[in-house]
């Protein structure tokens, strides 16, 4: 009898104890480590505006000339037969391709490497010029040798922060990106819910494996075709902004995500 | 032992669950450009061509319909049909199966395409339109109809595309009534004029030898009242569009204004004046009983039903100025709805139920606006010289009204010209008509 009362009133301390470590709230806390988040936002902010702008023009302009190239030459295959085989344009879609994967990967890796390149850039200058700088900023080499630290800091975080999020700034990147490619239908009645859940599945680049409408039931019910269209519209914008972008690192943490597509600010605002 | 085991267990499948939260993004914001959309002419074979050259003349009717489709897509703002001469996949083989990344090469989002035949003496149109990005089929449709009706398949199709890509009814396949004018501002000739709603089809509908004013649709099928002038009184008449037949309504003393149909066609609404004062009146069209609904000393008038028959908005200047009022259909519960400063009047309401549109006059300024029904939310549209009476699409996207110009003492530089607007007040058209026209009203949809 005292047996089973002893391992009854263990196991039940040992329930609220568990309880207590996997509700949210005492998940959540920890995660709440603000100065580092908002370095990172600032820096991403000020490297990929300025100096890769001009970069990306020049690439999308050169991909425009590629596909008005490619359209004008197919448009009259029957005049230029002999030259222009239907196999021509295959290689060149390739060549598109190829395009394609580099200007995604540039943004992610580039602002990883500008971002430890800001430390190291420093004691360049702290270290090329005669010694008497390197004297007189010591306090510089220092406070250097700090942000190294506290980059060491951030990464090593970064791995207990990342089990359950995304950086605010690797959240923006990706807003951002989806923001430009949903075209929000017009004709929805805004006094409805219209919010819309899709699962995502990704691949280590940002390519999509699998999607998924975690309110389809809804999408077939009387008098909820609109919800239909808009679900539609949310799945043509994140096919449209394929690959996706996301962190360089993690993917364990993004492989699966949910993207909640709310219609609701911008109809009724 | 073993409920030990069951526990165990059952505590590592609970761990797992709260091991691995998903990570959820909210996007809470979109572009507003409009949708990509290929419209590929439609393909003909042809024994199908040769004969239905025969009955329209020499019309390649295949590409007539993708243009008419484009031409409604472009006018909405929220599409943007694609340049046919981009297009890679030819029309035949793009109706059996498109070849999705041909056309995502062209940045296309949607496809439309189509085969035409003709069957006996039928013409069968028949249309898919595709999600390119998806890769998939959204819908497929096949009509059957005399090939004179091919414009209105065109119309047809766009209704059921827009449907699908907005999730709103679309308005294409309707008919605009206009009063078309002619000859100088002080010798103008007023005749009833109906057309397609993209200004095709034009028919008139009177002479021209009496003055006519203010034609409006039922709701419900296609009769049309209006006010005319006989022998100096103004006389309410019913037209039915299809047979022509024109019936008169009643004749009414003093200045009498803008007949219009309740929401299930029995009965019209309207204003005259009554031993100087100006009241609603309602009439039923099967006992030609009339009701009065207000009775005020002052000057009330443009009434107009909600959608549902139970309200009613007009103008009225109890309160000094001419302002919109709304109140019960059987003239109880009196509110006044607008508030700002200005003039407002010909309140309409929106077949959606939700919006009114109006007329304001502000320092010598018109504008065309709309406001919720309980006068919140006012939205002025567009702003000019002179403009007047809006009047709603069917599905409340989209208002039609008429412009006048500033003319001289002779009356010369005058004209009038219908326009439409959409509700975000960014998409306003010219609607083109064959002369002057004014006083527009939007049918209801022809096929339901």
């Amino acid at each position: 009898m005292t047996k089973s009362i002893f391992i009854s009133t263990f196991f039940h301390i040992f329930m609220i104890i568990l309880t207590a470590l996997s509700l949210p709230f005492m998940r959540r806390a920890p995660l709440d480590l603000p100065p580092i988040v908002s370095v990172e936002l600032i820096q991403i902010g000020d490297k990929t505006n300025l100096p890769f702008a001009p970069k990306a023009k020049k690439i999308l302009e050169k991909i425009k000339k590629e596909q008005e190239r490619i359209v004008s030459e197919q448009a009259p295959p029957k005049l230029v037969k002999k030259e222009k085989p239907d196999a021509v344009p295959l290689p060149k879609e390739k060549i598109k391709k190829k395009e394609k994967i580099k200007k995604n990967k540039q943004n992610p890796e580039k602002i990883e490497t500008e971002i430890r390149q800001v430390s190291e850039f420093e004691k360049k200058e702290i270290f090329d010029p005669n010694q008497i700088a390197a004297l007189i900023d010591k306090s510089k080499e220092e406070s250097a040798e700090e942000i190294k630290k506290n980059n060491k800091l951030t990464q090593s975080q970064d791995k207990s922060i990342v089990s359950s999020g995304l950086t605010l700034s690797e959240e923006d990147a990706l807003k951002a990106q989806i923001f430009g490619c949903w075209s929000v239908p017009l004709g929805l009645p805004y006094n409805q819910d219209l919010l819309v859940r899709i699962k995502l599945e990704l691949n280590p680049d940002g390519s999509i494996v699998n999607t998924e409408i975690l309110d389809h039931a809804r999408m077939n019910k009387p008098g909820q075709s609109f919800y239909k269209v808009l679900a539609e519209s949310a799945l043509r914008a994140v096919k449209l902004c394929q690959p996706l972008r996301v962190p360089a690192t993690g993917f364990e943490r993004w492989k699966d995500l949910q993207l909640n597509f709310d219609a609701n600010e911008m109809l009724k605002g | 032992m073993k409920k030990k085991i069951v526990i165990i267990i059952s505590f590592f499948i609970f761990f797992s669950f709260n091991s691995h939260a998903l990570i959820e993004v909210d996007i809470t914001r979109g572009n507003l450009n409009p949708l990509p959309v290929a419209v590929s002419p439609l393909f003909i074979d042809s024994t199908s061509e040769n004969k239905i050259s025969k009955e329209l003349g020499n019309l390649n009717i295949g590409l007539e319909i993708s243009t008419i489709i484009e031409n409604n897509l472009k006018k909405t703002g929220l599409f943007n049909p694609l340049n046919q001469d981009a297009f890679i996949q030819k029309p035949d083989i793009a109706h059996l199966k498109p070849r999705f990344e041909d056309w995502q090469l062209i940045k296309a989002q949607a496809l439309i395409t189509g085969k035409v035949e003709m069957l006996e003496n039928n013409l069968r149109v028949e249309f898919r339109l595709w999600d390119i990005l998806a890769g998939r089929e959204m819908l497929a449709l096949a009509f059957t109809t005399v090939p004179n009706n091919y414009r209105r398949v065109g119309h047809i199709i766009t209704d059921k595309v827009y449907q699908r890509l907005t999730g709103e009814q679309g308005y294409f396949d309707t008919r605009i009534i206009y009063v078309a004018e002619e000859g100088p501002k002080t010798q103008r000739i007023k005749k009833l004029a109906i057309m397609d709603q993209d200004g095709a089809n034009t028919k008139y509908l009177t002479l021209g030898n009496e003055l006519v004013l203010t034609p409006r649709f039922n709701p419900t099928n296609q009769m049309v009242t209006y006010l005319s002038y006989f022998r100096n009184l103004p006389r309410v008449y019913l037209l039915d569009i299809e047979t022509g037949v024109q019936e008169v309504v009643g004749t009414f003393p003093g200045m009498t204004f803008a007949p219009r149909f309740s929401p299930d066609g029995k009965k019209i609404i309207m204003s005259f004046a009554k031993d100087g004062n100006s009241d609603i009146y309602t009439m039923n069209l099967e006992s030609r009983e009339v009701e009065q609904i207000t009775d005020h000393p002052s000057i009330d008038t443009s009434p107009s039903y909600s959608p549902n028959g139970k309200l009613i908005t007009f103008n009225s200047d109890r309160s000094g100025y001419q302002q919109i009022y709304v109140m019960r259909s059987d003239g109880s519960n009196v509110k006044r709805i607008s508030f700002g400063t200005g003039i407002y009047g010909t309140p309409v309401w929106s077949p959606r139920g939700d919006l009114i549109a109006f007329t304001k006059l502000h320092k010598g300024k018109f504008y065309i606006g709309v406001m919720r029904i309980d006068g919140k939310g006012e939205r002025l549209l567009t702003e000019n010289y002179y403009q007047e009476a809006p009047s709603w699409s069917p599905n409340g996207r989209v208002l039609i009204f008429y412009r006048e110009t500033k003319s001289g003492d002779q009356g010369e530089g005058f004209s009038a010209t219908l326009w439409s607007i959409d509700l975000t007040g960014y998409n306003e058209r010219k609607v083109e008509t064959l002369t002057d026209a004014s006083d527009p009203s939007w049918s209801s949809l022809l096929t339901k």
